[in-house]
């Protein structure tokens, strides 16, 4: 039979057909109860009644026919949606009447909007999104505790990683992997390039999931010393530097000179470790069986996938104990052999360094957008008060208090929808500018606006919008109806309970932009810092390029004298002043140390081993990068070769090893190549920071002409730009050598900015929130005080009439608005406070709770905030009491 | 205001509109309130508007129909007629009346026999 829920069915039905034709049927029934009526006043004087009194009182008995019309309405129809769209005309007309209230909120809402939906967008690609590998959640990586313990995610050594690779239980695979750099040139006039490459074991594209797009990937046969040599290519060199042929299978290719037989076309979407290394070659062919075998040469990077349903904690485990325990059997060795293990996802080993940065600006954000619903909360709670007196008198007349609260949220919804769209077009400008200025974040490139994105973006519009529409509406809509249609005409003390709500919200304002100043005052500074800290050596005007020299056709002879000859020629060359080379820059990396025994020494207990940082350098380096001699001299001509017996070391060494001692012809005995040389100190240079961000450390220089290092970094100083000597050095060597690409032509002033634009972006970024925030709360706190000042117009001529002076005025309204300002500038101090601990891994140079930040903090908010309300409270003084009381 | 009179129970204003339809035929909704004035001898008050309110929910229900026609006084009127669905759905709701009030009779009864 008929169920509820078919009759409900019915009805709603009924309502759609109505919805849709509209309201036709109203007329036939207003004729229809006309003639109902006459029907009963008929009735009525039939019954002896006056004609008059009958229709009345046929109305009477008939009920109000208003409401019955309603009632019918709401039968045939959705009236909801009919009010709803009848609010959303009315807030548009609102809206457009106020043009400064709407831009000013639509503009704040679209700034909040976009910046977070940046951020997240930026987050959820970079930093969230999965490795497109095969169950990347089991991919992890493994490291060596370095054996001081002073880095916890060190390089591995090769003989570690085999011992774990067959000892350890919890890992299905392991595979090896290291990074060179190969020059490609081809047979048929092909350009020379560099391109970087990764060396890795047999079995890491199948660990990974990685099948190749042609050809196959390496076998066990590939990955041996004496198999034949083999390439896999990726699809970007690929198709640039062999047009994208799959003939190119089992053709050779021309790596450092010698031919590599290419197996395999790694897919278009493989692009690890980073979009750069465009060519793989098997390690164990690539690498010297000693140092693959060696236990305590850290250079390798391990990558493993984690058995299903194995924890990072057990695999950490696993692998920790093995190394421990081949620690103890070593006790030679004692000081080179990591002291544990270390693991951490594969993800991570991408996006660490990221990972606070970009926490941080999510955050600080996320502060800004509250900010922002703060400010037009502030201002609709501002705009409610000016209309408070239409409110009463609709509710006076029935209007419900929903359709009241409804219309208010209506508006501040048709406002963040607003500043979403705007938002969202600002948030696509700003990704766009992020992928162009910040290449060096990882997967940047994957970064886009889909579907999620937009949701998200209109979701946070929409819960601002709501959030910032319901804080008046609820205060706006109070019951208490005829109290304010009183108030509201003697304006004695009026709206005091919201003027109380705006000073809460502005608190909070405030709280926050302390909060974000905060931030940005220690990341800036940390940056200053960094910025300033000496790598010890000259950044102006300095140019460097990198030359590799292939090794079958340069050896230790040619390679000394090839660069003998790059010196000689570029030192001729117009405008340079000083010419250099070196093997590793200032700032550019660790490179490579090696351990040294000092002969004048007594033999040092088993197992301990001295380390420093090796550099290769030629005799006009020092003058050239300007690190000045502290005693002693530079390599000298004859040094090369055989005869290259003379090391340079910087202060630290000496203080390190030579305490109180002249280390000045003492003699270090190290194993460069195959056999050990022992090396005479002859100088003694200034410090100099393999990174800017790290201390130094001891550091030894041996001569670039004993042709150890086939590598190196070609430094030119000149009197003014030397960005234009670029050309003419890289003609030069061209001529030399046609098949030597050069690379990585950069001045030191943007290598210095390019190991800092992490610190600098996110600290400008954070800044830019800060003043933003500071903008908008100055505005709020000035909005205030103004209202406050109109409201209490008629009591401050009244003072003022009675003989209050005008400082006492002044005060009384500056208390008004400072008030809150300070209860928010205090609570800002102390969650400033927590988020600076939050951001301290990113700090460099300055402790989370730096006094002068904070202090600067504190006074420049203290001041916009002051200035903010000076205004206000200066214009109360100077009300005239007579104008103010005639303004009743 | 005359005290006797009770208010019409909700929904059973569409009870008795449907019986007064199955009862007498096509009517209009004056006809309809004077019918259920007549049958509740004055004791019920009733804003005879409202009936048109129950007339539109059963129409929309589908247990009435409504055609034109000519009333007593020559003035076209909306005649209401029962339809097969309303017969069936009369007869389902006056069970459920009558078993509701013999379950409301007999709980008062209990009260009187205390």
């Amino acid at each position: 039979m008929t169920s509820p829920r078919d009759s409900k069915l019915r009805a709603f039905v009924a309502k759609v057909r109505g919805f849709v034709r509209g309201n036709r049927r109203d007329g036939e029934f207003d004729y229809e109860v006309q003639g109902h009526l006459q029907l009963l006043a008929e009735k009525l004087v039939a019954q002896g009644m006056e004609r008059e009194a009958a229709l009345a009182a046929a109305r009477r008995q008939f009920g109000n026919v208003t409401l019955l019309q309603e009632d019918r309405r709401e039968l045939r129809t959705f009236l909801s949606v009919e009010a709803l769209w009848h609010d959303l005309r009315y807030a548009l007309r609102v809206l457009r009447k106020n043009p400064a209230f709407t831009c000013v909120a639509v503009l704040t809402l679209a700034l909040g909007v976009g910046a977070n939906t940046t951020l997240f967008t930026v987050v959820r690609s970079v930093l969230l999104k999965p490795l497109p590998f095969e169950n990347p959640d089991q991919l992890v990586m493994l490291y060596e505790q370095s054996a001081d313990h002073k880095h916890a995610y060190n390089v591995v050594a090769g003989g570690i990683f085999q011992a774990w690779q067959e000892q350890s239980r919890s890992f299905e695979q392991m595979a090896l992997l290291g990074g060179s750099g190969y020059n490609l040139s081809g047979a048929n006039g092909m350009l020379p390039e560099k391109v970087e490459g990764g060396k890795c074991s047999w079995n890491l594209f199948s660990m990974l999931g990685v099948r190749p797009l042609y050809g196959r990937a390496f076998g066990p046969e590939d990955d041996r010393p004496n198999a034949n040599a083999t390439v896999m290519l990726t699809w970007s060199l690929w198709r640039r530097r062999f047009g994208g042929d799959p003939a190119i299978i089992g053709k050779d290719a021309l790596l450092d000179g010698g031919p590599y037989t290419v197996v395999g076309i790694l897919p278009a979407w493989f692009s690890y470790p980073d979009p750069e290394t465009q060519v793989w070659t098997p390690i164990r062919h690539e690498t010297r069986p000693a140092v693959i075998d060696s236990l305590n040469n850290h250079q390798f990077g391990v990558v493993a996938r984690l058995k299903a349903g194995h924890t990072l904690t057990e695999g950490l485990t696993d692998v920790d104990t093995i190394e421990k325990r081949i620690r103890s059997a070593h006790p030679d060795l004692i000081e080179t052999i990591g002291s544990g293990a270390s693991i951490r996802p594969l993800l991570d080993e991408f996006v660490n360094e990221y990972k606070t940065p970009l926490y941080v600006l999510l955050v600080a954000t996320a502060c800004f957008l509250l900010i922002a619903c703060l400010n037009v909360a502030n201002l609709l709670v501002a705009r409610s008060a000016a209309r408070r007196r239409e409110f009463a008198i609709r509710a006076a007349l029935g209007g419900s208090r929903f359709r009241l609260l409804r219309e208010q949220i209506v508006e501040s919804v048709v406002l963040s929808m607003a500043g979403g769209t705007l938002g969202i077009t600002l948030a696509k400008l700003s990704l766009q500018w992020l992928m162009r200025t910040r290449q060096d974040i990882p997967r940047v490139e994957t970064i886009h606006i889909d579907g999620q994105v937009l949701l998200f973006a209109v979701a946070v519009a929409l819960l601002s919008g709501i959030a910032a529409g319901l804080v008046p509406a609820f205060n706006a809509t109070g019951t208490r109806i005829l109290q304010s249609l009183q108030e509201s005409s003697r304006s004695l003390g009026g709206g005091q309970g919201r003027a109380r709500l705006r000073k809460v919200l502005l608190s909070f304002e405030v709280g926050f932009t302390m909060v974000l100043l905060i931030a940005a005052g220690l990341l800036l500074k940390s940056y200053e810092r960094l910025r300033a800290s000496d790598l010890g050596c000259g950044i102006n005007n300095i140019l460097t390029m990198r030359v590799d020299l292939p090794k079958p056709k340069y050896l230790e002879q040619q390679r000394a004298a090839f660069f003998e000859q790059v010196i000689d020629s570029v030192g001729n060359l117009p405008g340079i002043q000083r010419a250099g080379m070196v093997s590793v820059l200032p700032g550019h990396g660790y490179g490579s140390d090696d351990s040294f025994v000092i002969s004048e020494h007594p033999p040092l207990p088993p197992g301990r081993v001295l380390l420093a940082i090796k550099r290769f350098a030629d005799p006009g380096y020092f003058a050239a990068m300007q690190i000045p001699f502290v005693r002693g001299r530079t390599f000298n001509d004859r040094e090369r070769l055989d005869q290259a017996t003379s090391v340079i070391i910087n202060d630290l060494f000496a203080r390190m090893f030579f305490p109180g001692e002249d280390p000045l012809g003492k003699h270090l005995r190290v194993n460069l190549t195959d056999h050990e040389i022992s090396y005479e100190i002859v100088g003694l240079v200034g410090d100099t920071r393999f990174s800017i961000s790290k201390p130094v450390e001891p550091m030894m220089y041996f001569p670039l002409y004993s042709g150890f290092f086939g590598r190196a970094t070609i430094v030119v100083r000149s009197p003014h730009d030397p960005n234009g000597l670029a050309l003419p050095i890289q003609k030069l060597i061209a001529q030399m050598d046609a098949d030597l690409p050069v690379s990585e032509v950069l001045t030191m002033e943007q290598l210095v900015n390019g190991s800092t634009i992490n610190a600098s972006f996110t600290a400008s970024l954070v800044l830019a929130f800060a003043v933003l925030s500071l903008v908008l709360a100055a505005v709020g706190l000035y909005g205030v005080l103004s209202y406050l000042v109109t409201q209490r117009k008629s009591e401050i001529g009244v003072r003022v009439a009675l003989g209050a002076g005008r400082i006492e005025v002044l005060k009384l309204m500056l208390v008004d608005g400072l008030g809150p300002a300070a209860v928010g500038l205090i609570a800002g101090l102390g969650f400033g406070a927590f988020a600076a601990g939050f951001i301290r891994s990113m700090l460099y140079g300055v402790e989370p709770l730096d006094e002068t930040v904070f202090l600067g903090a504190t006074v420049l908010l203290a001041l916009i905030t002051g200035a903010a309300c000076i205004v206000p409270a200066w214009r109360a003084s100077r009300i005239d009491p007579m104008k103010a009381l005639r303004y009743e | 205001m005359d005290t006797k009179k009770s208010e019409v129970l909700q929904g059973t204003l569409d009870l008795m509109i449907l019986k007064t339809l199955h009862a007498l035929g096509p009517l209009h909704g004056f006809g309809i309130a004077r019918r259920i004035e007549q049958v509740s001898r004055d004791v019920l008050q009733l804003n005879e508007g409202t009936v048109y309110t129950s007339l539109l929910r059963l129409q929309q229900q589908g247990w009435i129909a409504a055609a034109w026609g000519t009333s007593e006084n020559n003035r076209k009127a909306k005649f209401y007629s029962i339809t097969k669905r309303g017969e069936k759905q009369l007869h389902v709701e006056a069970e459920n009346w009558k078993r509701i009030a013999d379950v409301i009779g007999r709980v008062l009864k209990l009260e009187a026999e205390r």
